[in-house]
């Protein structure tokens, strides 16, 4: 099984959009690493047979899709770091 | 006569019922209390002082023209800061909310609201619910009021401190892995949660959504009995609130368990517990016993698992449930001179704390191609044994007991350095959440001078079981009424 380096945690910051530091990587690592080899436990059981229980609710209830009203656009807008027109401003995205 | 601030949520209904007392006298009184104990524990982001005494003259002037006592009629109730209540900060214990008050009201404080309760403030917590020491605050610890060297648990640690130290009969937690449970046992008081999908999410901020539920914390198991009441039941805003009907539990407490099997998992429990926890545990049994009930030995094979499985799909949630702090909806902004993902980046790093990051990547991590079927999947799998697990061993009995933790309060500062030592706190707690079935900790005396939890653990919706048990239990053991030294 794979151990965690910091190469590992770059690349998984990279995905979860988290800048870190130096200092932040070699820590993460090496805790990463110990988690998983704590972790390691689930590895030998006998898996083959059991169903992933990939939620919890005990049924599945379904209802008509019905307009409502959301919240209102300005109180929304209110709660955000910047907002102009109506609209959440972020920065430049195409160059 | 007790002092206003130690009496639980049902007398304190029962005499603003009967106008001996108003509403607004009993928020006074909690609000002095605040004022003068919370410097030394820390429990609060927030106290309300003006709205919470504008609720209660709204309670006392419908009493006063006549109208019915609602359940939780002038009972102070503190909301843990994970839950929004409109116009107020939610901080989540995290700087990256910052600023942050929300447009809506949680369902389960608009409940109890409506029931007559009175919110008194926002509690303390780890940010994002992510802790068992409410040492991952953003903003500062909160100090256990048994020992003000020592954690008072976490998440829920606020919460849990607050009722403990008389500042409220009553607070709302969320528990993840343990987080309403783990603080009640080490404060001393009783904390329940419930049955997945009991009580609506709708205004919980998400950690891991299979798992997050909904909880009150008090001083009595009447008093969780009566809150839960008010609180569970369907909403339309949560899909995952269950369509079931809610019993008025706490009309049927009695102090027999005369005819209840309690299986205990000893295999589950032979290693790493403290034997003063242990020895406690052993004489709540006794208690139980002598309450009529009978116990029996029963297995829960994959539970020496479920830390290695909660870690998993809980932080594989989580990752995915703080996605949304990217810095263009709500909360703080960093680096918004630069590029998309350079904000993304700053903000996320310069606002989300240790634990959370560290979770962040863990949860990213085992999601990852090549990474997913071997943890994530496999984890999910054995979720699904833990499951079954506790439903064979509800063939055997009609309730599970084991200690809440392994151990009584530890020191602050004294786990924080090593993450999965923190984890392991929560090791008799997180198979509840993993399994969906309620629990509820009740306090079973002290371990130098310590308090330490009963943990009963139900099937799914049977809540009244636990109550029953829960309650039979305290009115024998009257551990209940033990009170900090220090906060009379």
């Amino acid at each position: 099984m794979a151990q965690a380096t910091v190469e590992t945690v770059e690349r998984v910051a990279r995905l979860a959009r988290l800048s870190l530091t130096a200092e932040e990587k070699a820590l993460f690592a090496s805790q990463l690493d110990q988690i998983l080899a704590y972790a390691q436990s689930i590895q030998g059981l006998a898996l083959e047979a059991a169903t992933p229980m990939s939620h919890a609710a005990t049924s599945e209830i379904f209802r008509e899709d019905q307009n409502t009203p959301g919240l209102d656009r300005s109180s929304v807008l209110e709660a955000a770091p910047d907002a102009v027109d109506g609209l959440f401003r972020v920065p430049k995205v195409l160059g | 006569m007790s002092p206003l601030h130690w009496l639980t949520a049902a007398e304190i209904r029962r005499r603003v019922a009967a106008r001996e007392i108003s509403a607004e006298e009993v928020t006074r009184a909690h609000l002095e209390r605040i004022n003068g104990c919370e410097p030394r524990v820390d429990a609060f982001l927030t106290v309300l002082s003006d709205r919470a005494l504008a609720q209660a003259r709204r309670v006392d002037a419908a009493l006063a023209q006549g109208g019915p006592a609602p359940a939780l009629a002038g009972v102070p109730v503190v909301v843990k800061d994970v839950l929004d209540l409109a116009g107020v900060p939610t901080t989540c214990g995290s700087r990256i909310l910052e600023g942050y008050r929300p447009p809506f009201t949680a369902t389960a404080i608009d409940r109890l609201e409506a029931a007559g309760a009175v919110i008194l403030g926002k509690a303390n917590m780890d940010e994002f619910a992510m802790g068992s020491s409410t040492e991952n605050s953003a903003f500062k610890p909160t100090r256990n009021p048994w020992d003000g060297d020592r954690v008072p648990g976490g998440s829920s640690g606020g919460s849990a401190a607050a009722v403990a130290a008389g500042m409220a009969p009553l607070a709302l937690g969320s528990d993840t892995g343990g987080s309403i449970r783990q603080p009640a046992a080490l404060c001393g008081v009783v904390g329940l949660k419930p049955s997945y999908g009991r009580i609506s999410r709708y205004g919980l901020v998400a950690f891991a959504s299979s798992l997050d539920q909904i909880g009150p914390l008090s001083r009595s198991v009447e008093d969780a009995a009566l809150s839960a009441s008010v609180l569970c039941g369907w909403d339309p805003k949560d899909a995952t609130s269950a369509q079931r009907p809610v019993p008025a539990w706490a009309d049927s407490l009695g102090a027999s368990a005369a005819g209840l099997r309690v299986g205990v998992p000893w295999g589950f429990l032979e290693r790493g517990i403290d034997p003063g926890v242990l020895a406690r545990f052993r004489e709540a049994l006794e208690v139980l016993k002598a309450a009529g009930a009978q116990v029996v030995e029963i297995a829960l094979p994959h539970a020496s698992h479920a830390i290695a499985t909660y870690y998993i799909v809980a932080t594989a949630e989580a990752s995915s449930n703080l996605a949304r702090y990217d810095g263009v909806r709500y909360g703080s902004r960093r680096g918004g001179e630069g590029s998309l993902s350079q904000m993304y980046g700053e903000t996320r790093d310069h606002g989300f704390g240790a634990e959370v990051k560290r979770r962040i990547i863990l949860g990213t991590f085992v999601l990852s191609a090549g990474y997913y079927d071997a943890y994530y999947l496999r984890a999910q799998k054995v979720r699904g044994l833990i499951r079954a697990d506790f439903e064979s061993a509800f063939e055997a009995c009609d309730l599970v007991a084991t200690p809440t933790t392994p151990t009584p309060a530890f020191r602050l500062g004294e786990k924080t350095s090593d993450p999965l030592q923190m984890y392991l706190a929560d090791i008799f707690t997180v198979p509840a959440n993993l399994a969906a079935i309620p629990g509820l900790s009740v306090p079973c005396g002290l371990v130098d001078g310590l308090p330490v939890g009963l943990q009963l653990l139900g099937r799914a919706f049977d809540e009244a079981t636990l109550f029953r048990a829960g309650h039979a239990y305290e009115q024998a053991a009257d551990h209940h009424l033990a009170r900090p030294p220090g906060f009379a």
